[in-house]
């Protein structure tokens, strides 16, 4: 960061970068409140909480608490909406509304990549160029989607569902808003979306873009507030269809409160996925994958590779490569255009991170992390590996969801499957190899939702995503994210 | 035709290298660190000319333009090199001399090498006899593509020995092996055959030298050298035109190889019009705008 001119024999410069951080003249509001029957309106209850930058611990702004009266006003208002509007529309004017929703996050989407990363801690690289642009093509993709569905499940008569309740994580807060809104208007649901405790911000400036979009009141309705907000809405009787992406607990309890109720239901939860990294595979594309695959977005990804399966024979050096590449990782700013991985989002989910790492050290396994200086305030945390992993190690099975990989071994093709496949989750799954025929083979065999073949965290919105096992059921995305949204 | 290397030759997955060259471009440099970035990347430039109608007076422009790209004020270091063919190599020598510049020359039949053995080695022995401190060597590309790796890495060999104390620089021509498993075929090859430098290409033939090719070099260095400790040279030639690219080039060594290699003995730009981009960047920093382009001294 500093400035040197260290003159050394050899090298006369280092060549350092300066900090080049995103200047920051973004729309941010002092004060979030509900967005509720096309309107932002205060929270029934009057009470407020913080959105924390977590790069510094200070807070960002005051977002409202809904109670359970506003989630009440919100489904209502999305009931009288899908009655009286949304539902009798035509197919074809709900397209151009979403058509018209993409363009303006188009439009926006540099100060709203920008929020991203003040409010959750990604890197503005990362915000800028992966969840803006596919924010703006899963709206362009589903709007193309909302006068076609007839042709999607062809002989059959797709209806609407109703009222959708959604609850988001924090780790992608506009890309999974993204995911969960675009699919149910296009097939002629609306929506009540509660966003991550953490990550309202951005949530917000979208509801403003579906009033300049002139979206009609109540077709999306927008409530603020932590895990019991969420209970609340999933409780609610007005609620034909839940959707919810968060952690297998939750997703668990949901699940049971669901049942025996006629709501539908999909969850996108967990992961703790196998990147399978063969003794010929393209190495240093494959270093880099398993890089990418772990440390994107400081590992808040469900998806991330956190087991890394290297055959036996390559291990010591694929990890010696790893730990040269991890060294030259740079933590800090999630603002600098230079940074590579940014701050954990938040203060909870730091303490998860070490207590996972503190009990994989105690268990044996071998810690190692770069030196590379972190800043004072705020929430950070290396990236880094564990070597040395059994199978047994909480390491090796629990999902940290931060920025800590588990290396292990394996001999043949049919251990790789093995040991992939041996974890109550089933997300998604890496292979690294040249040979086309085993990457078919071990896509066959693996229990997963997704399979990529020597890349990772590849997304696209004609693709559908989700899980096997404890990863949850229903799949977003493409035309299989339409099925969630209709009925038949 | 049997033919085997000492170190193992990875594949290569165009879709993962073109990703992790394009972060490169990504990076910001800004303040100081582009002003050394870009006197840096000065330092490094082979300044080239390799034209039929190249005369003594148009060497004697290039070598007046290598001791002092710029006027005085603005501090800016000479380049590493003047590049000419064979027949300029004396004249070029007597222009630089005092300068400490050294002069490099293409020699082997460049640009094709398609020219009998004994031929390509006395043009060797002709531009070291007249001075060269650096041989550009060309590869048979045609063995290569033939699968004659053994003539190729012989060849090599060869020129290695007629250039005597010059330092041997081999040029892949990548733009004519096109692919990237044969990039890094060819550059773990002529490493082990004695390369001082790898360089891409001649300039003569489009595409020249890429971000994602000049990894494959750069990595192919980096592994050697973890491997046996030596350390080669690597040099991107044509193409490279803009103090923006440059800066690229630099960062992607940076982050592959480490700061060591931030120096002209072991990184190079092949490049002619990169040095004039690279003053008028110079300039605008240090005045506070773009001049035209005629305030700036041709070569």
């Amino acid at each position: 960061m500093a400035k040197s001119k260290k003159k050394k024999s050899k090298s006369p410069v280092t060549l350092d970068f300066a900090p080049a951080p995103e200047s920051t003249p973004v729309p941010l509001r002092k004060q979030y409140d509900l967005f509720i029957d096309g309107d932002f309106v205060a929270p029934s209850g009057g009470s407020y909480f913080r959105s924390v930058n977590p790069a510094t611990g200070k807070p960002l702004a005051r977002i409202a608490k809904a109670e359970d009266a506003d989630v009440d006003a919100a489904v209502k208002a999305a009931r009288e909406a899908y009655e009286n509007g949304w539902q009798p529309m035509p197919s074809l004017e709900r397209g151009k509304y979403l058509f018209r929703i993409a363009r303006l996050i188009q439009e926006k989407s540099r100060e709203l990549a920008i929020l991203e990363s003040m409010d959750g801690g990604k890197p503005i690289r990362e915000s800028r160029d992966f969840d803006l642009p596919l924010v703006a093509a899963h709206f362009f993709h589903y709007a193309g989607w909302a006068d076609k569905l007839s042709y999607a499940f062809p002989g059959k008569n797709p209806k609407s569902v109703g009222v959708a309740g959604q609850v988001i994580p924090w780790n992608f807060p506009l890309l999974m808003a993204a995911w969960k809104i675009a699919p149910a208007l296009a097939c002629g649901n609306t929506v009540v979306l509660k966003p991550a405790e953490t990550t309202s911000i951005t949530a917000m400036h979208l509801a403003e873009i579906f009033q300049e979009a002139g979206l009609p009141p109540g077709v999306v309705n927008i409530v603020t507030g932590a895990g019991d907000t969420g209970a609340a809405l999933i409780e609610h009787e007005g609620i034909d269809k839940i959707a919810f992406t968060g952690s297998t607990s939750v997703g668990k309890k949901i699940a049971e409160s669901v049942a025996g109720t006629r709501k539908k239901l999909t969850l996108e939860l967990g992961g703790k996925a196998a990147n399978i990294v063969f003794d010929d595979a393209p190495i240093e594309e494959a270093v880099e994958g398993v890089i990418n695959g772990i440390f994107f977005n400081q590992g808040h990804v469900c998806c991330a590779g956190s087991r890394l399966l290297v055959q036996e024979s390559i291990h010591d050096e694929f990890v010696a490569r790893l730990k040269r590449r991890i060294d030259t990782l740079i933590v800090g700013d999630p603002l600098d255009k230079n940074t590579d991985i940014g701050a954990i989002n938040s203060k909870a989910q730091l303490k998860r991170v070490q207590k996972l790492v503190d009990s994989g050290i105690a268990e044996g396994a071998e810690f190692y992390e770069p030196k590379c200086p972190l800043p004072e305030n705020g929430f950070w945390f290396r990236p880094s590996l564990f070597t040395n992993v059994s199978a047994s190690h909480s390491v090796a099975k629990e999902e940290i969801f931060g920025p800590v990989l588990s290396v292990m071994t394996f001999r043949t093709p049919a251990e790789a499957v093995q040991r992939a496949n041996n974890t109550c989750y089933g997300l998604s799954a890496g292979i690294w190899t040249d040979k086309g025929s085993k990457i078919l083979a071990m896509a066959d065999q693996l229990k997963a939702g997704v399979v990529w073949a020597n890349t990772y965290n590849k997304f696209d919105p004609a693709s559908p995503f989700g899980g096997y096992k404890e990863s949850g059921f229903g799949r977003e995305g493409g035309l299989h994210g339409l099925l969630p949204y209709v009925s038949l | 035709m049997p033919f085997s290397l000492k170190s193992p030759v990875p594949s290569i997955d165009p879709v993962g290298l073109e990703e992790r060259a394009s972060r490169f471009t990504k990076r910001s440099l800004k303040g100081e660190s582009k002003i050394s970035g870009l006197k840096l990347a000065v330092s490094m430039i082979d300044l080239t000319t390799l034209e039929g109608a190249d005369t003594k007076g148009k060497v004697s422009h290039l070598c007046q333009k290598a001791r002092m790209p710029m006027p005085e004020r603005y501090d800016c270091p000479p380049c590493a090199a003047v590049c000419v063919y064979p027949n300029l190599v004396e004249h070029a020598v007597k222009e630089l001399e005092g300068s400490g510049i050294p002069v490099a020359s293409v020699a082997t039949g460049f640009p094709s090498g398609q020219y009998p053995l004994d031929i390509r080695l006395d043009d060797v022995k002709a531009a070291v006899a007249a001075g060269a401190a650096e041989i550009d060597m060309v590869i048979s590309r045609g063995a290569f593509l033939e699968g004659d790796l053994a003539r190729v890495s012989d060849e090599i060999s060869q020129v290695k020995e007629a250039c005597e104390n010059a330092h041997l620089k081999v040029i892949f021509e990548t733009g004519e092996l096109q692919t990237y498993d044969n990039v890094r075929l060819v550059s773990q090859l002529a490493i082990e055959a004695g390369a001082d430098f790898i360089k891409t290409s001649t300039g003569k033939v489009s595409p020249a030298a890429t971000i994602p090719v000049t990894l494959i070099l750069l990595e192919t260095v980096r592994d050697h050298f973890f491997s046996t400790g030596k350390k080669i040279g690597v040099k991107p030639a044509g193409g490279i035109k803009t103090a923006k690219q440059a800066l690229q080039y630099l960062v992607m060594v940076k982050e592959t190889l480490g700061e060591e290699w931030l120096s002209p003995e072991l990184f190079r730009f092949g490049a002619s019009s990169l040095l004039s981009d690279i003053e008028l960047q110079l300039g605008k920093i240090a005045d506070g705008n773009y001049q035209c382009a005629d305030y700036f001294s041709l070569g």
